[in-house]
């Protein structure tokens, strides 16, 4: 059995491997429940985690003719790299690719600025009112975002204070971007394990402030500041709702996910499957090149919610 | 010193300063005047915190409240809010969509918890136990949930789920004989067909955060079971589940919060349909919100709104509360 092979060749003869354990592998109905059911697994995913992504690749370079005919045929008349060129410029994906890109660095942006100085505040500044702050941040990860929908697009449409209205810009979507409790708790929790002393050095040697927080603060927490860079951009690229409500009058300036459901009307399957993997190739390689953020920051997640 | 101003942190290190030098007294003392809060750090502090304090009270503090008021007022975009006391209440418990909404939501959390709960875990059980290709199932597992939700939906909509016999579940089912289907178009398959959907999409965040679980299962306690002769089954049912099951609460409650809130999926796949049989409460509050003219059902919308909300505070609360002494020991 390969699965036993795979598990056997950790553990060796040692009895002490695991869950399963080298007496166990002896026996019968583990022998033909475990093992087989681990290479079914591994088959299962495959097709089921990669095979549409495969299948997504494949339909985009297919004429809409052969996909529409047999959709698990692997190219029986040639390839279509024409359905690339016509979503990039005929339905105009060149343009919705560079909106979502701006959207996505100003929420980045706005979310860094606010949780690297709002947890620099809490963590090393500590002021008295600190903890009620903090309190209120806490409270806020109990309040699903989605709830908000009506007052924030109330907010944005019509802001108080404010004589102007944000809709139909992207500062409706970089600045809401920043009011993540989660961002700041993350950052705050990496601030709290650097070296204290390293801030009372500072300050002996004469830092001010903003000295502390350029200087010794930001260069010390790039790992974080990756974490958090990384899944800013992507929740951005993943947005839909949001960007839907505040950008509706505008086509021109929404961003790829809100196109896409408009482009299927417009145009024929190959472009719009290309389309899309277009707008899925960002995350993917993003995937594929952080990937040991990806699933450990999934994991943080759920620990931290919890 | 006065009393009143005295916070709990204060109190602690009032009573040091009892013993405390006369320098740290001075100190203290300067805090109080405009200018030694200033020289203290307090102006800098405050200004650290701007961005944060501005943009959390603009889209997070103020929003939260203002959902609580608009709750109990009848608005519309420009003139000023009128109070109408539980009239918005009373509207979205009558409607009898409201009803719908929520056995809908129930059924899909139902369902979701059905396919999707068991699945990760046994699977990951089952992956754990390879330390070679762990890395490689995980990464398998979690590729659905790194594309983007439009992505997946559309590729399942008009591909996928698409009802005539060019459809691709239809072409595979087509070689046995059986369809097409049209999984989205009928009421009772609707459903389920989102749920199967927002499985595959969602499942691999699981797997992931129960693979790191189990690599901090003890693993003397196999050893142990394994010398007093406890076969496999025995070990999963005794240690492995228990030690993780902390986790799993956790994981339960992520996924009926998370579930509770579904809307890309029935918005995207079939906007409520067929006969509002995936009409799910956030849709629903989308369409009081933004599906007639503008504004009218603001009030509406929030009042449902908030009471999403506040069920999920006190399930969540009630959840780990319930479960805290199972899930400690």
């Amino acid at each position: 059995m390969i699965g036993a092979r795979f598990i056997r060749r950790r553990g060796g003869d040692d009895s002490t491997g695991g869950l399963i354990s080298s007496t166990d592998w002896r026996r019968r109905d583990v022998k033909w429940v475990v093992a087989p059911a681990q290479v079914l697994l591994f088959g299962l995913l495959l097709v089921i985690g990669l095979g549409p992504v495969l299948w997504l690749a494949k339909g985009a370079v297919t004429p809409t003719i052969d996909t529409l005919t047999n959709p698990l045929a692997l190219f029986p008349n040639g390839v279509a790299w024409s359905n690339l060129r016509k979503a990039w410029v005929d339905v105009d994906v060149g343009r919705y690719f560079w909106n979502t890109i701006v959207l996505a660095i100003g929420s980045w942006l706005c979310q860094i600025v606010v949780a690297t100085t709002g947890a620099f505040v809490l963590s090393v500044l500590r002021p008295r009112w600190a903890p009620f702050v903090n309190a209120l941040l806490l409270a806020t990860l109990f309040v699903p975002v989605v709830v908000l929908i009506v007052p924030l697009y109330i907010m944005i449409v019509n802001p108080p204070l404010i004589d102007r209205s944000f809709a139909e810009s992207y500062w409706a979507i970089w600045l809401p971007a920043g009011a993540s409790a989660f961002n700041v708790i993350l950052v705050k929790r990496f601030f709290d394990n650097l070296p204290r002393e390293l801030f009372e050095a500072a300050r002996i040697d004469g830092a001010g402030t903003v000295r502390l927080f350029v200087s010794i603060v930001l260069p010390l927490s790039k790992p974080i500041l990756g974490v958090v860079s990384i899944f800013a951009i992507l929740s951005e690229w993943r947005n839909f709702l949001w960007p839907f409500l505040v950008l509706s009058n505008s086509p021109d300036r929404q961003p790829l996910s809100v196109r896409l459901p408009a482009i299927q009307a417009q145009t024929d399957l190959g472009v719009l499957l290309a389309a899309m993997l277009i707008a899925a190739l960002v995350p993917i390689l993003a995937f594929l090149i952080f990937q040991r953020t990806f699933l450990r920051g999934s994991g943080l997640g759920g620990a931290l919610k919890g | 010193m006065d009393p009143v101003d005295v916070t709990a942190g204060e109190t602690a290190a009032s009573e040091i300063a009892v013993v405390a030098s006369p320098a740290v007294r001075s100190r203290r003392r300067a805090r109080r005047s405009l200018a030694g809060w200033v020289q203290g750090g307090g102006l800098s502090a405050l200004l650290f915190a701007l961005p944060m304090l501005v943009i959390f009270t603009a889209f997070s503090w103020y929003p939260i409240v203002r959902l609580v008021l608009l709750s109990f007022q009848e608005t519309n975009l420009f003139d000023p809010p009128t109070w109408v006391g539980l009239e918005n209440f009373r509207a979205v418990i009558e409607d009898p969509l409201f009803l719908t909404a929520v056995k809908n939501t129930a059924y899909f959390a139902a369902l979701a918890l059905v396919f999707g709960y068991p699945i990760p875990l046994v699977a990951a059980v089952l992956v754990s136990e390879s330390t070679r290709f762990r890395g490689l199932y995980g990464a398998l597992a979690y590729l659905p949930v790194v594309l983007p939700p439009v992505v997946g939906v559309l590729l399942w909509k008009y591909v996928f789920y698409e009802p005539s016999n060019i459809g691709l579940f239809n072409t595979a089912l087509g070689w046995i004989g059986f369809g097409p289907y049209g999984w989205l178009q009928d009421p009772g398959t609707a459903m389920p067909a989102l749920v199967v959907y927002s499985t595959w999409a969602n499942a691999g965040t699981t797997v992931i955060i129960y693979l790191a679980a189990l690599t901090s299962v003890d693993r003397t306690l196999y050893e142990a079971a394994s010398v007093d002769g406890a076969g496999l089954w025995r070990k999963i049912w005794h240690i492995t589940l228990p030690q993780i099951r902390g986790v799993m609460l956790v994981t339960l409650m992520l996924q009926i919060i998370g579930t509770a809130q579904v809307f890309l999926e029935p918005f995207l796949f079939t906007a409520g349909g067929p006969a509002n049989s995936t009409l799910t409460v956030l849709l629903l509050i989308y369409q009081y919100a933004f599906g007639n003219s503008l504004g009218v059902g603001f009030g509406q919308a929030a009042a449902l709104s908030l009471m999403l909300a506040v069920f999920l505070a006190v399930f969540s609360v009630a959840f780990i509360r319930l479960t805290r002494s199972w899930s400690t020991r």
